[in-house]
């Protein structure tokens, strides 16, 4: 064992930890607050002999990832607010060819150009459900630096497993920060790596299944692999038949959603306490901070580490003890309409909303703790 | 018929129009695979959206039919992971030269280890007629139904100017002079482009008064001139004519030359 200790930027650790990952491709286009990560990558992949590529815009970044994966590639793209915009049809696209590929998406002020340098959570539903169509999602939301370049990795291993895109959903302060970052250089973190056919023989592109997913040829090799994201039959040729694209349909949401019980990670921290709080990224860090600061015995804590799938009964185990809910967000409710339609028929939940780019101080989350505390009396 | 083993015969017949000259355009593609004797494990299509992008998936190649203008990232991106593979764009006129614009000259200008074929029928055929940036002004579609006010790209004169290092015109009147056209860019390093003019019939003819698919191929016959020849023709005499043939010839450092270069550079041991 041999740890290594340093102070890293959140986007350095998310570089790392997809090289780390196997990364072989990365293609962006410069924005803030992401740009870090781009930088950081198009001086260590070519050192490895992988390819950094800065396309034209957002458009062209998120289908090469798409284009360089389905030839084999461990493909990811960083970007935030307005590129991300741009890239919801290059998104949409991977679900339906089933490309495995990552996006780091560093959340800022919107809408629109909005507070390029500023924090916000305002993309947590349009990381669910920005493309069109209905289609299964898989969102991390790391907290620390160290869980940029964890979570990094885990994404990767998810895209692979799945054939699917990963969005690793983080913000510009956990993006910027600079923090401890631990772990052990000799040890190897488990990676996985998408299935690829045995033989030639009867092969079709979406032909075998395993638990729902695909097993796939790389574009390249030769397997006459056919590839479109219109409704396609299992030799990977277009149809309109209503029971093929129904099927289609049906499983690509399927094969993630299964699985949701086991996706949805949660940290809990003094889960008996009456009052808990529902929270994600930066915003948990001000949880935290007031937790650390000062003595709230019936406060508690639950950070989600996964956002999406959502696991409604997950939730539920864990906070069905409580007489109140609060969820503080950097937007104007969007975590809050979940955690609402899965337990606000039973427990009162509330939203201590921020917007504007400045973070939730903890006296402003001390002082709803309170609210609620005399609103309870 | 040559290229006729390239063809996937359980994904024909085609969605095209009978008269389409989008058939003719594959079919010069196959033969110059035949000709030049490309396996199936040495080549990838690719293509975007629209009438012609169809094209890729007629064939038994390793094939992607991928978002409306976004085959040339696409293309790069397989490209610089399988750079051992020859990798073709078969893309149509909006594809390529409206959504698709910006990746267009792009790729040019990094010249990129790709060809591209732009079958250039002038019009949206997909979608029913609509006006292209390739749509000659005046012409109609039902976008324009008095007739389009809008000039057209040069497509010769735009990829030259963004950095292509080999393009040609052709159309499918001209079936040989495109196989040969096709076999010398296929043959090629860096960007490599084609626009080949190819009839729509159905959209384009009827609504600007051709009345058969054979009728539509005669006018490239009677408008089409070969460049050599329009050196020594007067500006009166080419007024509506297209000049045809191979424009650009150069041979410069490819993006993939360029790239391994500098990862010996890099990664020396």
């Amino acid at each position: 064992m041999k740890i290594f200790k340093d102070i890293w930027q959140g986007a350095e650790a998310c570089a790392h930890g997809a090289m780390k990952a196997g990364l072989d491709f990365f293609a962006g286009y410069p924005i803030t607050p992401s740009t870090e990560v781009a930088e950081h990558l198009s001086n260590l992949l070519p050192k490895k002999g992988k390819t950094f590529i800065q396309m034209e815009d957002e458009i062209a970044s998120i289908v090469a990832i798409v284009g360089a994966s389905m030839a084999g590639a461990k493909a990811m793209t960083a970007t935030s607010g307005p590129g991300f915009s741009l890239m919801q049809e290059g998104i949409g696209y991977a679900c339906m060819v089933e490309a495995p590929i990552v996006i780091c998406n560093v959340m800022r002020g919107g809408p629109s150009t909005g507070l390029p340098t500023k924090v916000s959570q305002g993309d947590v539903m349009q990381a669910k459900w920005g493309t069109h169509g209905d289609h299964p999602s898989i969102v991390l939301s790391p907290a620390s630096v160290q869980e940029m370049y964890d979570m990094t990795i885990q994404a990767f291993n998810l895209a692979e497993r799945f054939r699917n895109p990963v969005i690793l959903l983080t913000d510009e302060t956990i993006t910027h920060m600079r923090e401890k970052i631990e772990f052990d250089t000799e040890a190897t973190p488990t990676l996985i790596n998408r299935t690829y056919p045995s033989s030639k023989e009867n092969y079709q592109p979406y032909g075998q299944l395993i638990d729902d997913v695909p097993v796939m040829a790389n574009l390249g090799d030769g397997y006459g692999t056919s590839i479109t994201a219109l409704s396609h039959l299992s030799d990977g040729f277009q149809t309109a038949d209503y029971q093929v694209s129904r099927d289609l349909i049906e499983r690509l949401s399927r094969k993630v959603d299964k699985h949701a019980k086991d996706l949805f990670e949660l940290e809990v921290w003094n889960g008996d306490a009456p009052t808990m709080i529902v929270c994600y990224g930066i915003s948990a860090r001000t949880v935290q901070a007031l937790m650390a600061r000062e003595n709230h015995p019936n406060v508690g804590m639950i950070r989600l580490k996964t956002l999406f799938p959502f696991h409604d009964e997950s939730l539920w185990e864990k906070v069905k003890h409580a007489h109140h809910i609060i969820v503080p967000e950097l937007n104007l409710g969007q975590i809050y309409l979940e955690v609402q339609r899965t337990v606000g028929h039973r427990i009162p939940v509330s939203l201590l909303s921020k917007t504007g780019g400045n973070l939730i101080n903890p006296d402003e989350l001390s002082n709803e703790i309170e609210r609620i505390s005399k609103h309870a009396r | 018929m040559r290229g006729e083993k390239y063809l996937n015969n359980d994904r024909i017949p085609s969605i095209w129009c009978p008269g389409c000259g989008n058939g003719i355009v594959l079919h010069a593609m196959l033969t110059a695979l035949e000709d030049l004797n490309i396996n199936t494990e040495d080549l990838v299509f690719v293509s975007g959206i629209g009438c012609s992008s169809r094209s890729s998936t007629y064939t038994i190649f390793d094939n992607i039919h991928t978002l409306h203008g976004r085959a040339i990232p696409i293309a790069t991106a397989i490209k610089l992971m399988r750079p051992d593979k020859k990798v073709v764009i078969m893309s149509g006129d909006g594809d390529a030269l409206a959504i698709g614009g910006n990746h267009l000259i792009h790729a040019a200008r990094r010249n990129m280890d790709l060809t591209l074929i732009i079958f250039n029928n002038s019009i949206y055929g997909m979608t029913g007629g609509q006006v292209s940036p390739l749509t000659p002004s005046g012409k109609k579609g039902t976008t324009a139904t008095q007739g389009t006010i809008e000039e057209q790209f040069d497509t010769v004169k735009l990829l030259a100017g963004a950095g292509a290092s080999y393009v040609a015109r052709s159309g499918t009147y001209y079936f040989q002079a495109t196989v040969k056209y096709m076999k010398k860019a296929l043959s090629r390093q860096g960007f490599s482009a084609i626009e080949v003019f190819t009839q729509c019939p159905i959209y384009f003819g009827r609504l600007n008064q051709f009345k058969t698919p054979a009728q539509m191929m005669l006018w490239q016959k009677e408008n089409m001139i070969l460049k050599e020849k329009a050196e020594k023709m007067s500006p009166e005499e080419l007024s509506g004519k297209i000049l045809i043939g191979e424009f650009v010839e150069e041979d410069r450092m490819s993006y993939i030359q360029k790239k391994e270069l500098k990862l010996k550079e890099i990664c020396k041991p």
